[in-house]
Parts: structure tokens; C-alpha cells; sequence
């Protein structure tokens, strides 16, 4: 019985490694742009496709889909960023939510004209098939993989956000904009390097999703508002919020499938109300920082 | 204008010769009229004008279906393709005339709506001139669109939907269900591979209206065939993680031999991916799939699904008469037909045939003319046309997906392990709960 708990919080973690790498990004964005990027789940899905077309054009392996998906997945990001959202980051935050919503729909529907509905075939590179023994307990390879990666990926951004002097700027930006411009700091010439990171994020957990989910395009469009919901509880723009809140909620859905499935989807909505009622700024957030 | 008062008259009474009466005021109407329509191969017709009598002067065939959404792949734009073959092939074998005025095909989205699905099916039937509308897959949309067809008197030949309410708690006067059912889909499944891979089942299934009803089913199946279904567990819908049911499959007791899933669209892809990342085939858990297409397995490709165990309704590797269909529609649409697009064709066609027969496109009088009607096409073997609940029974098969090794040319996916026989394929007619108003 105990195993079989282990073997469900693990697999809690290792879909909170999702949720953990698509809220960091968002918040990353949100934090420094104030945009609430709609089109995250879009770009998630562009990851995966990103992998699997590499792959069958190109012949590039796993391991370097990897690395490059995610920079393509930047790239588009960027692109979108220079040529539309930043007209808006002047008005109102609606406005940019309303114009990565249209995008995420856009580039769903462009998606789905050209590859279908169904999805692509993908599966996981010959290394990492099959399943590791660890004790009584069976983890499928694959899946530690992910778990290791996320991990990594969430440190590695804390790192660059608390130790590097381009993070610093960053939080000051984040923190006290208006201060940080006043010191001299040019703000505005950051924002399209933190955009496309956080949208590189996003590119990650998609390839990273490719062998254990179907690649299709509508891959993104649920994950995206259980996402939002993590960003909320965790704070608005808090990056060690996003991270904590998304592990958690992986593992309460995971444990939530297992002794209430009805409730799975709802664990998170639920979280979400309880601590908003309690902390409005989220488990993360300061007061002022929304 | 007419139907009603000519439906009572009909009643009960003798239906080949009723029509045959009228065929033939009709035919002497025609010929009067001196409309300019093509000769009938009939000898005591020969010379007159065609017979037959189209309320509207055309026929239009409604395509209705999911075109954008998760089923778009299983039918979709393809499915109205075919349903536009089985026109041209018809006016091919008796010349563009038969009918006595141009055949048409209309198609639109329903987005698995039901409510945009009756709203539409509403459009076709009062604005287009639609007589009968086809494919209709998702199942409550397929029940939306069955109400409208008996509320507007006109035809609804379902293809696409799986719901067994069709033929029973939902079954109406004009409705027919064409290709197959979870009835069928369980029945065969349940009942072959309890039989020849093993005993002992766990089920899991989305919790929603055709979750449950394939969960039960299933069950009933299996228990049929002196199985046993350990444990069933509804899952939530939509589902991305599945580890925590492939998890407690491994880890139950007496072993499993199968584990079954009645999952569709996405979900199912996820299951199987996740399926073989915990290798339970490996440790002998069998995969059994309520419903698969051969789209899905074409977007997976075979490796992941290999071994997997369904029924379906056709396949198109099935005999020579199947695949010279599927020949022709690989080259016209790029893709082999799944069952349903092949459904979609043969349903278009034998509503033309019976509009043949009846001599008319008069709804009432095409019913009368399905109903009871026996037949064999590519799709349909022993095809019977149930009068009582107008399921369209016929032949289904066991089939197993192949290994790469097995596959010799594209979309080359599955074997036929067997074929359920009609009479056993589909739910027994004191099972069906059915009262035609």
C-alpha cells in the first residue's frame, strides 16, 4: 500500500514538472512584461511539434531537440513579441491578454489545418525506454528523465535570477520598475530576452511532453488553464510560487485520481479558491507585487 | 403536403403493393407531364419516363459531422468525400437521370455540439431541402440530430455515433443506426478476448455518458463469456497522467490478463503511450481498446499499438471488393477510409437505393423501403435492416493491431482474427427496449 502511494507522489511529480516549467515561464513573463501570456499552451504544443518535426525532417535525435526545439520555440516567441505585444504593453493588461488569446487560437487552428487533429507519432528515445527498479518500486526511465530535467531547468532559472547580475536586473524590473528605469537601467532592453525565456520554458516541457503524451494540436489548450490556476495560488510573478505550487498540484491530482477521481480536475480550482480566500496575493506573493 | 394522411391510409396494409400502385400513377403522371427525365431499365416501364417522383425535384444528402474538433481525423472532411463518391458511383451505375433530378451533398461542422448539431441538422432539413442527413459521430449529438429528424418527419442514417440509445430509449420512426454500436463494440471485444486470451479484466473508462456505457457493456460481456472484471475505474475527463491506473494494474491480484480502455481522442493516445512506458505487455497485461479507428492508429503508428485487441465494424485490407473501394479513395483523398467513412458511403448509397425502390424520395415511403430490407455491399455483410428498432445489423470483426514487422504497405495496420457472425454481433432484439411512436 505504501508503495503504491510512493509510486502516485512521484508520478504527482513528474506532472508537476510540467506544471512547475509552464508557470515558471509564465511568471517569468508576467513578472517583467505584466503580460498575461495566454498562448503559453500553444507554445508548449509548437515544443513538441518543434521535436517531432526535427526529428522526421532532419533526422536530429532527442537529445538535440532538446536543446533546439525550444530555441525555434523562442524564436516564434520573439517574433510575436517585436511585432505585436509590445504595441500593447502601454494599455491596459486586457489587451495582451486578449491578443495572446487570439494567437494561442490562430496558431491551434494552423496547427490542426496542417496535421490533422489526431496528433503525430512520437515516442521516447531507445535509452530511456522501458523501466528503472528501485527496490519494489518500478519507475518507468522516461519519466525520472523528466523529472531530473524539470528539476534542473527550475534550478538553473533560480540561479540565473539570484545570482547573475542580468537576474538582478530582472528583479529590480520586476519589483520596482519605475525605480529601476530611474537608476539608469534600461528596462524595456530586457524584456525581449525574459520573453523569449520564458516562452523557451514553455518549448521545453513540450518536447519534453512528446513521448508521453499525444503530440496533437490541442495538446496545450487544458493544460493552459490549470496553469493559470497554479500561477494564481502560487502569487502573481512569484517564481518560487509557480515552482512549489506546480509540484504540489501535480501530486494532489495524482493522489486526488487515485481516492476521489471525479474531483481530479478540480483539485486545483479548489486550492485555488481556499487560497485566495485566505491570501490573495497567492502562497507567494507579496502584497504589492500584483 | 402528403405524408400524413397517406401514411394512416398505408397502414397495415401491404406495403410493396401499395408502392408499386403508386409508382405506377406516378409513372403516368410523369409521362403526361412530359418531364425530360431518363428511361428505367423496366420492361413494363420501358419507353415511359422514370417513375420516380422527388418531392423538391432533388435529392440532398446532409453530411454532418465533426470536422475540427477531436473526431475530425476518424471522418470529418474525408466522410463527406465519401458520401459525395457514393453519389457519383450511383449516377454511374444507373445514369445521372435515376432519380429524376440532381443529387446533392451538403456537409457542415457540428463541433460535437449538440445543441449547434440540431441547429444545424434543423437548417438542413428546412432550409436545403435535406432528406437525409448522415455520419453524425459523437453520441449526443447523434441523439440531438435522431430528435430532429422525427420532429421534421425526414431521414437520419447514423454512422458516426456509438450510443446504443439510438435503437433504444432514443429510437424514432426515422432514425436508422448504421455501422455499429457499443453493444457491438463490447459484445465482440468482451466476449473473444475473454475467450482466447484470458479471464481476468480491469476496465477503465472516462467518466461520461459513453464511458459508463461502455464500462457496462463490457462488463456484461465479459461475464458472458465467463470472465471476470476485477476492478473498474472511471478516470477523470480529460486525462493527460494514467500512471496511477497502469500502476494498479501491475500490482493486482489474481494477475490480470487484460486491461481494457474506453478511452477516445486524446486520452486513448496518452493511455497507450503511457501503457507501454510501464511495459505491461511485457509482464502479460494485455491492451483491449473499446473503440479504434484506423486514424488513430495511423497518427500513433502501429509500433505503440501493436497486439492492441478491438472490434471494429470493417477494415479496408478486408477482401478484394474492400480494398478496390479503398484504392479509389486513397487516391481521391490522400488517406485509406476509416470504418466510418466507409459507413458514410454505403449509408448514402442504400438511401438512394431505396429511394429507387420506393419510387419516391417521400420520407415515409423510404423508410418503409429500408425497413426489412436485406442487403450485402463492401461495407455491409448480411445486412439486415431491423424494422422493430431499425439497427442495421450485419457482420463485425475481431481485429488485432499488427507488428512493424507484420505491416507490407502503408496503412496496412490490422488483422482480422475473426468474424462475429451477424445474428451474434449486435444486441438481441429481447434485449432492445425500442418503441417506434
Amino acid at each position: 500500500m505504501i508503495e503504491n502511494l510512493l509510486l502516485q507522489v512521484f508520478n504527482g511529480l513528474v506532472n508537476g514538472a510540467f506544471y512547475a516549467l509552464l508557470s515558471l515561464g509564465l511568471a517569468v513573463i508576467f513578472g517583467m512584461l505584466r503580460v498575461i501570456n495566454f498562448m503559453h499552451g500553444a507554445l508548449y504544443m509548437l515544443g513538441a511539434f518543434g521535436a517531432y518535426l526535427l526529428t522526421a525532417w532532419w533526422g536530429l535525435p532527442f537529445w538535440w531537440t532538446l536543446l533546439a526545439a525550444p530555441i525555434l520555440v523562442a524564436a516564434i516567441g520573439l517574433v510575436f513579441e517585436r511585432l505585436l505585444l509590445r504595441r500593447l504593453y502601454d494599455a491596459d493588461l486586457l489587451y495582451n491578454l486578449l491578443l495572446t488569446f487570439g494567437l494561442a487560437l490562430a496558431i491551434q487552428d494552423a496547427m490542426r489545418i496542417r496535421f490533422g487533429m489526431q496528433g503525430v507519432p512520437y515516442g521516447a528515445p531507445a535509452a530511456l525506454q522501458g523501466a528503472v527498479e528501485i527496490g519494489p518500486l518500478l519507475f518507468p526511465a522516461y519519466r525520472l528523465f523528466v523529472l531530473a530535467v524539470s528539476v534542473l531547468a527550475c534550478l538553473g532559472t533560480w540561479w540565473l535570477i539570484d545570482r547573475t547580475r542580468a537576474g538582478l536586473i530582472i528583479r529590480a524590473a520586476t519589483e520596482r520598475p519605475m525605480l529601476t528605469r530611474a537608476l539608469g537601467v534600461d528596462v524595456d532592453r530586457w524584456i525581449p530576452a525574459v520573453f523569449a525565456f520564458g516562452v523557451a520554458l514553455a518549448g521545453l516541457a513540450g518536447v519534453l511532453a512528446a513521448p508521453m503524451r499525444n503530440v496533437s494540436p490541442v495538446m496545450g489548450a487544458d493544460l493552459i488553464i490549470t496553469t493559470f490556476a497554479i500561477v494564481v495560488i502560487g502569487g502573481m510573478g512569484s517564481i518560487l510560487g509557480s515552482v512549489v505550487t506546480g509540484f504540489i498540484v501535480g501530486v494532489l491530482e495524482a493522489l486526488g485520481a487515485v481516492y476521489y477521481p471525479s474531483a481530479a480536475n478540480l483539485v486545483v480550482f479548489i486550492l485555488m479558491a481556499a487560497i485566495l480566500l485566505v491570501r490573495p496575493a497567492g502562497l507567494f506573493g507579496s502584497a504589492d507585487a500584483g | 403536403m402528403e405524408g400524413v394522411a397517406e401514411v394512416k391510409r398505408s397502414a397495415g396494409r401491404p406495403i410493396e403493393r401499395y408502392i408499386t400502385r403508386r409508382r405506377f400513377l406516378r409513372a403516368a403522371g410523369a409521362a403526361a407531364a412530359g418531364a425530360a427525365l431518363a428511361p428505367l431499365s423496366r420492361p413494363w416501364r420501358a419507353g415511359a419516363q422514370t417513375a420516380v417522383h422527388l418531392t423538391q425535384g432533388k435529392v440532398v444528402i446532409g453530411v454532418l459531422n465533426d470536422q475540427s474538433g477531436v473526431y475530425a481525423d476518424l471522418s470529418g472532411k474525408n466522410g463527406v468525400e465519401a458520401a459525395r463518391m457514393a453519389v457519383e458511383d450511383f449516377q454511374k451505375k444507373y445514369g445521372a437521370g435515376v432519380l429524376g433530378g440532381p443529387i446533392q451533398v451538403i456537409a457542415a461542422d457540428h463541433q460535437n455540439k449538440p445543441d449547434l448539431g440540431s441547429q444545424k441538422a434543423q437548417e438542413f432539413y428546412d432550409r436545403d431541402g435535406v432528406g437525409m442527413i448522415t455520419d453524425v459521430d459523437t453520441s449526443s449529438v447523434g441523439i440531438a440530430v435522431a430528435n430532429v429528424a422525427a420532429q421534421k418527419h425526414r431521414l437520419c442514417l447514423n454512422v458516426g455515433a456509438a450510443t446504443t440509445a439510438l435503437t433504444n430509449a432514443n429510437c424514432n420512426r426515422y432514425t436508422f443506426h448504421y455501422a455499429y454500436d457499443t453493444y457491438m463494440l463490447a459484445n465482440g471485444t468482451g466476449v473473444e478476448v475473454t475467450k482466447r486470451i484470458g479471464k481476468n479484466w480491469y476496465l477503465v473508462y472516462p467518466d461520461y455518458a459513453f464511458g459508463q456505457d461502455m464500462d457496462h457493456s463490457f462488463t456484461s460481456a465479459i461475464q458472458r463469456a465467463g470472465g471476470k472484471v476485477l476492478l473498474a475505474d472511471a478516470t477523470p475527463f480529460p486525462n493527460d497522467d494514467f500512471s496511477t491506473y497502469l500502476i494498479k494494474a501491475r500490482t493486482m491480484r489474481p494477475l490480470l490478463n487484460v486491461i481494457g480502455t474506453m478511452h477516445a481522442g486524446q486520452d486513448v493516445v496518452n493511455f497507450v503511450k503511457q501503457y507501454n512506458q510501464y511495459g505491461l505487455r511485457q509482464q502479460g497485461i494485455n491492451l483491449a481498446i473499446g473503440l479504434l479507428f484506423l486514424s488513430d492508429i495511423h497518427a500513433l503508428g502501429v509500433e505503440a499499438y501493436q497486439g492492441t485487441l478491438y472490434t471494429t465494424a470493417w477494415e479496408w485490407t478486408l477482401d478484394k471488393q474492400s480494398r478496390e473501394f479503398a484504392d479509389r479513395f486513397l487516391a481521391r483523398t490522400k488517406v485509406r477510409p476509416t470504418f466510418v467513412m466507409a459507413g458514410n458511403y454505403s449509408a448514402t448509397w442504400q438511401y438512394l437505393e431505396a429511394i429507387r425502390r420506393a419510387g419516391t424520395d417521400d420520407p415515409d415511403k423510404v423508410v418503409a423501403a429500408l425497413e426489412g430490407y436485406k442487403f450485402s455491399d463492401f461495407f455491409i455483410r448480411n445486412g439486415t435492416i431491423r424494422k422493430q428498432d431499425h439497427l442495421v445489423t450485419h457482420d463485425a470483426y475481431l481485429a488485432r493491431v499488427k507488428a512493424p514487422s507484420e505491416v507490407k504497405e502503408p496503412w496496412d495496420y490490422v488483422t482480422i482474427l475473426s468474424t462475429i457472425p451477424a445474428r451474434d454481433a449486435f444486441m438481441p432484439l429481447s434485449q432492445v427496449t425500442c418503441k417506434m411512436s
